[in-house]
């Protein structure tokens, strides 16, 4: 598998490394995914984000990607690839790229970094990422108000921060409306294996689920969810053809605006080092549209939350809130900090189970 | 925790559903195999035969016909590299890698337009009153066809290759090509039957995938169950009946671990997750151990070339 990879990369690069001699004077833009671009998830949305560059600076850049990098030194080699072949500017699309990000950082101080979802960087690494706690709080409070086995199903994929953000968050927005609703969490341990996580969606419903939310890349829980009848949302892409009647709502990421101000940046010659943690605002979490299975009040509420998590008038985390063991984390109307938040690694009173460690 | 709310008969149905891919794609390697060569194309051919299936299927809204079009689409991309590995006696590990590259990509050109379509739904057996006994019923006989028909694709190998002369035949050009060469057969035909055999099988294992068992199509979605065919093979040692039992116990687990998770057990996942993976390397160690058993079990000429001059 590995080998393959590599080959896969390898072969990738080849093909950019033909393009890299014709243009010497353009801005090179390289990307990195996880998973296939034509995953309709994750992947899919970071690739729209880099047509988006070239829509908006048309020849004056040029982007490359190489799509399926394991999240391993497979990882640092095309990276290495893409700075040795003159691209300028590199964003590595996903949480565990973050080591590997710093290692070849090091070696080429001229390229510039963008590493999406991790928290360290230096002089030339910045960090991105979206709000995507503050969907989950508008998603969960929907699921609350709609669950009637009061149990919604919540497909992880590794326990990491940004992933328990949005356990939590959910979480806590369905508790709200729902007193009784239980949260059962599944970790898959993979970000795209569209069998593994309709088996987990399966499951998931066997179990008595009857709302689904996913954290992985693939939309084969929707088909699921749309097959046995149930209700889910779009992750990271609005997903409705894959569940007409499933999908209430998605979760759309919008990295365009970003990653078109980004590269602006390096050809004005005012990029540094930031670290950029956009939410609803700024639009770079969508809301998808209202399916008409919300009921108009609760279509209200929810919009309400969104326009007040917008403003700026409410937070997802705000207390009073304890965390899992009872302890107390927020005091009332206190609300969590960005430091807390990036490094969340605990679930708040209420969800059963452990996180995985 | 919550153990009542697991029933045995329904994790059992999912597991089935789960394994049957690597099932498919597994019995058919095992033919390749058993003629000497080895294929590690696996997961190309079945990523064809995912999209091939997926697109007819959707087209003519028959997935029998599907199903029909993954196995020739499995075996025209496999036929590719036959000719390498037979004509031009190119290197099977390389070639078969290659193979699995240019499936990968080319399904993926293939798929383009087939995203976020709905697949026909594919019939389960449904006896009158047998089919709804409790336990057995869903155990037995409310599979969807194709469960049926994996299980008798492994019945008819192992009877092929064990009970009649075409299966001696092909065995004997594994274990030694030259010798079955002086006899007068000919292996290079015999490897070409196998290699589209295996292909066939592959494309049906992965249109069972994006027709059953997503029922979708994503790019890449076969994930590596390619390569846990492969692990199968080596770790069924060759032997058709062990196919069903490595390719079951992969899919138990890995459904297993899911539904633990879900009743809400305190496992760690971690550990379970890589359990199948775990397990495959074990066995691979013990059999290597084992020199003399797995000498015995391996076709001999496995990933050699053959010339009819040498």
């Amino acid at each position: 598998m590995k080998l393959l990879k590599t080959i896969l990369a390898g072969a990738a690069i080849a093909v950019g490394l033909t393009g890299a001699a014709s243009a010497a004077d353009k801005l090179k833009v390289g990307f990195i995914y996880v998973g296939p671009t034509g995953d309709f998830g994750w992947s899919y949305e970071h690739d729209q984000g880099r047509m988006a560059i070239e829509e908006a600076l048309g020849d004056k850049v040029e982007t490359t990607y190489v799509e399926s990098v394991p999240e391993s030194a497979d990882s640092e080699r095309v990276m290495t690839q893409m700075a040795l072949s003159g691209t300028n500017l590199i964003f590595a699309t996903s949480f565990n790229y973050m080591d590997h990000v710093m290692n070849v950082a090091k070696k080429f101080p001229n390229v510039k970094f963008e590493h999406a979802t991790g928290f360290k960087r230096s002089a030339n690494v910045s960090t991105y990422s979206a709000r995507f706690y503050e969907g989950r709080t508008v998603i969960g409070h929907i699921a609350g108000n709609m669950t009637e086995t009061n149990t919604i199903g919540y497909i992880a994929s590794y326990p990491i921060p940004e992933v328990i953000r949005g356990i939590n968050a959910a979480y806590i927005a369905a508790k709200k409306v729902n007193p009784d609703v239980k949260l059962k969490i599944v970790w898959v341990f993979s970000w795209f294996d569209p069998g593994k996580e309709a088996d987990a969606a399966t499951a998931l419903i066997a179990q008595g689920a009857d709302i689904i939310m996913q954290h992985t890349d693939s939309p084969a829980a929707m088909t699921i969810a749309e097959e046995k009848g149930i209700y889910a949302f779009g992750q990271a892409s609005d997903m409705i053809q894959f569940g007409p009647n499933a999908r209430l709502s998605s979760i759309i990421d919008n990295w365009g605006p970003y990653y078109v101000a980004r590269a602006q940046a390096v050809i004005d010659g005012t990029w540094a080092s930031t670290d950029t943690w956009d939410g609803i605002a700024p639009g770079m979490v969508e809301i998808g549209d209202f399916s008409d299975k919300i009921p108009a009040d609760v279509q209200t509420s929810a919009n309400a939350i969104k326009d007040a998590l917008s403003a700026g008038t409410m937070h997802s985390f705000t207390g009073p809130l304890n965390k899992q063991d009872g302890s107390v984390w927020l005091k009332d109307g206190e609300t969590a900090d960005d430091g807390t938040l990036a490094g969340m690694n605990f679930y708040v009173e209420g969800i059963e189970g452990e996180v995985p460690q | 925790m919550d153990f009542s709310a697991l029933s045995p008969v329904s994790l059992i149905v999912s597991l089935m559903v789960a394994a049957t891919p690597i099932l498919i794609a597994a019995i058919g390697e095992l033919v390749v195999e058993k003629s000497g060569v080895l294929n590690l194309g696996v997961e190309g051919m079945m990523i064809i035969g995912a999209i091939c299936g997926f697109i007819v299927a959707v087209e003519t809204g028959s997935p029998w016909l599907g199903f029909l079009a993954a196995m020739a689409g499995g075996a025209a991309i496999s036929f590719i590299f036959a000719i390498l590995t037979q004509y031009m006696l190119t290197n099977q590990v390389a070639t078969g890698l290659a193979l699995t590259l240019f499936g990968l990509g080319f399904a993926a050109l293939l798929g383009h337009s087939y995203a976020g379509i709905k697949p026909p739904k594919f019939g389960t057996l449904d006896i009158p009153f047998i089919s709804d006994i409790p336990v057995i019923g869903p155990l037995i006989f409310s599979h969807d066809y194709m469960i049926y028909i994996s299980l008798m694709i492994v019945a008819g190998v192992w009877y092929f290759l064990t009970r009649t002369r075409g299966g001696l035949v092909l065995r004997a050009a594994g274990e030694n090509h030259d010798a079955a060469h002086a006899l007068g057969y000919k292996v290079i035909r015999i490897r070409i039957m196998a290699i589209l055999f295996g292909g066939a099988m592959a494309g049906l294992g992965g249109a069972y995938l994006s027709l059953v068992r997503v029922p979708q199509w994503t790019e890449g979605m076969t994930a590596g169950a390619g390569w846990i065919a492969l692990a199968i093979v080596v770790f069924a040692s060759w032997k058709p009946w062990r196919i069903i039992l490595g390719a079951y116990l992969f899919g138990g687990i890995t459904v297993l671990q899911l539904n633990l998770q879900a009743a809400g057990a305190n496992i760690p996942v971690a550990y379970l997750s890589m359990t199948p993976y775990l397990v495959t390397i074990i066995v691979l160690v013990i059999m290597s151990a084992d020199k003399k058993r797995a000498s015995l079990n391996a076709p001999a000429c496995l990933g050699r070339i053959f010339h009819a001059s040498n």
